[in-house]
């Protein structure tokens, strides 16, 4: 397939990568915020002593596509299985890749006490206000008003509460080092995104704490929008409620430079 | 090495140090608390890992983790939180990896209370979680025991690649008892060729997880737990005979309840009764050649537990209705007195017995009349 000189070649497979192809639907940025991580760890040169921890959802086979070892956890439990692992093998990195069903909503109390030990762990949050692996539903995420196969009139906040914010939550933890949340909706904010990823991953070989990158992301097949609608909707919807930011860059953290 | 004056908790905690325990996750409940309070001191200052999670689903995912990083790892609590780690129980057996989890159980169901009962003797032998697997579950009765068999729980967990509980209660747990301590074994961490422990550099990538989205895969899985099970069936069945060789009666019991039996038997052999005892040490897999054994030697066999006859079930299956069996049970965290089994010996040994009979039944009735 090879046809371009090599130093014509502006797009490859990083290292971090399988050659497997994704299931993810068309338009979804779970292989944009892959292909991100995948990035920082060859470009970091930790692959080989990177673990990954895949959730309960959409990136269940997560563990298909990075080409390090890797663990699946139970719904929401990512935190807790990821903290065991870190704690006999403190020279390695270990992420976990979780939606928002598994860190906003079961696995509320696995992220936030990992958060709280300060365990040093990296978590790639993927914000798309809904549950996608199941068809759909409404997340902890989903906006007020927003409609899902579990709240057909839309969210109604008086009877089913209002959004989670867990970047602005988990950065009054004093475990936290760094809790960012970027966005996947335009070429400038993924080059963001994948900042942010490298520093989270940095914050975590330097032993510097909990580190979180929240992203917000697509879900076009669930939203029923094609995928560029699904951008707009992220821009014009989303970032409200969710606004984009740094919210805990730690002392040690913030001398970084990557 | 000389015996010294052990409480059980602290024992199983200092034997599972002494076995090569890294890591331990663990939550306080009563009456295992202890086991997490010496683990607490004793772990840091060996450089080992010693946490306490948030809950005993964080605990026992903690485990998993550690697990599939190839450590020796354990855990513990008592039944409301063993029914917690019940979801990392399935997935730890689905992903085919070791762990050791000690149950120190006590009264229920729900809250129930503290004090000692083997209530969840269905739960540890039928696997506990969702789907289809067995855990190999250890029933100690002394102190001594709950070491030699703390130190055999992560042998047995990691040549079968399986979850290895133990059962026992407070009153195990709880009481001190002299014992020897097995030699300190330094840990050496075992160069498995499934460990998820990153790869750096010398092998292929390794996956650990417990979905296999194709049924004939899934299916391929639970054959090859099952085939793993038949060779635990086959070499990893432990019991304890007491007084059997002429034993006309026999007492079945495990944990404390076959302690308390054993009491009741020496009591009933001053009296002529021939009544003998066996305790099964695994409750699971279960001794079931062992009372085959018994058959057409022995005129009928009574079984003695702290809950209403879940162990009951095993024995029928391995009497099959050739011999009568009895039923005595104590429930909510009473603990039978010698004197009560003694009666039963008594009772027993006098009335006619009947293979029609149903056990639980003419036990319930008795237990209702007697209040």
């Amino acid at each position: 397939m090879k046809t371009l000189a090599p130093n014509n070649l502006v797009y490859d497979r990083p290292e971090g990568f399988t050659e497997m192809p994704t299931h993810y639907c068309p338009g979804c940025t779970h292989g944009v915020a892959h292909r991100l991580v995948a990035e920082v760890l060859e470009e970091m040169g930790v692959i080989d002593k990177t673990i990954g921890v895949a959730p309960v959802g959409c990136a269940v086979f997560a563990y298909n596509y990075f080409d390090t070892d890797f663990v699946e956890a139970p719904h929401g439990r990512a935190p807790a299985m990821a903290t065991g692992i870190k704690r006999v093998l403190p020279d390695r990195i270990i992420f976990t890749y979780q939606g928002d069903g598994d860190v906003a909503s079961i696995g509320m109390g696995e992220i936030v006490h990992a958060a709280a030990r300060g365990e040093n762990l990296t978590v790639i949050f993927i914000n798309n206000a809904n549950f996608g692996m199941t068809g759909g539903q409404m997340a902890p995420t989903t906006l007020p008003g927003m409609k899902t196969t579990s709240s057909p009139n839309g969210r109604d906040v008086e009877t089913q509460g209002f959004p989670i914010r867990m970047s602005e939550m988990l950065s009054t933890l004093d475990g936290v080092g760094y809790c960012v949340r970027r966005s996947l909706h335009d070429p400038k904010n993924i080059r963001l995104a994948k900042k942010a990823i490298r520093l989270a991953f940095e914050t975590q070989a330097r032993g510097l704490g909990f580190s979180m990158v929240e992203l917000l992301s697509t879900c076009p097949t669930n939203w029923g929008m094609t995928p560029v609608d699904s951008l707009k909707f992220v821009e014009q919807h989303m970032l409200p409620a969710f606004p984009l930011g740094d919210y805990k860059i730690a002392a040690g953290v913030a001398q970084i430079k990557v | 090495m000389t015996r010294e004056l052990w409480k059980g908790n602290e024992a199983i905690a200092e034997a599972a140090v002494r076995a090569g325990l890294e890591a331990y996750f663990g939550y306080p409940i009563t009456p295992q608390t202890e086991i997490l309070e010496y683990l607490s001191k004793r772990m840091p200052e060996l450089g080992r890992t010693f946490l306490q999670a948030e809950s005993e689903l964080g605990a026992i995912n903690m485990v998993y983790g550690a697990a599939c990083a190839g450590v020796r790892v354990m855990s513990t609590s008592s039944s409301p939180g063993v029914s917690l780690m019940m979801e990392g129980l399935s997935y730890i057996a689905g992903t085919e990896v070791p762990a050791v989890l000690v149950n120190v159980m006590r009264g229920g169901p729900g809250l129930g209370n503290i004090a000692p009962a083997q209530g969840d003797y269905n739960q540890a032998v039928h696997g506990g979680g969702h789907g289809d697997y067995r855990n190999i579950v250890l029933a100690p009765a002394s102190v001594q025991e709950a070491i030699d068999l703390t130190v055999l729980s992560f042998d047995l967990a990691e040549k079968y690649r399986t979850i290895c509980m133990i059962i026992l209660d407070g009153c195990v747990g709880q009481m001190m008892e002299p014992a020897k301590m097995p030699e300190m074994k330094a840990i050496q961490r075992a160069n498995w060729d499934w460990a998820t422990d990153g790869t750096l550099g010398k092998r292929e990538r390794r996956i650990l997880t417990s979905i296999y989205l194709d049924p004939v895969q899934e299916e391929r899985t639970n054959l090859r737990l099952i085939s793993r099970w038949r060779a635990i069936q086959r070499h990893e069945v432990r019991y304890q005979e007491y007084f059997l060789d002429d034993a006309e009666l026999v007492i079945i019991g495990f944990g404390t309840a076959g302690r308390v039996a054993l009491s009741a038997v020496r009591q009933a052999r001053q009296k002529g009764i021939r009544v003998g005892l066996l305790r099964p040490v695994t409750v699971s897999p279960f001794p079931v050649e062992a009372i085959e054994q018994l058959i057409g030697h022995v005129s009928g066999f009574l079984v003695t537990e702290m809950n209403s006859g879940q162990m009951l079930e095993d024995v029928r299956l391995a009497v099959k209705g050739r011999v009568p069996v009895e039923f005595y049970g104590r429930m909510g965290g009473v603990v039978p007195f010698t004197e009560e089994i003694l009666r039963e010996i008594e009772r027993i040994a006098a009335e006619p017995l009947s293979v029609d009979s149903n056990p639980r039944e003419q036990w319930y009735e008795r237990m209702v009349g007697m209040r």
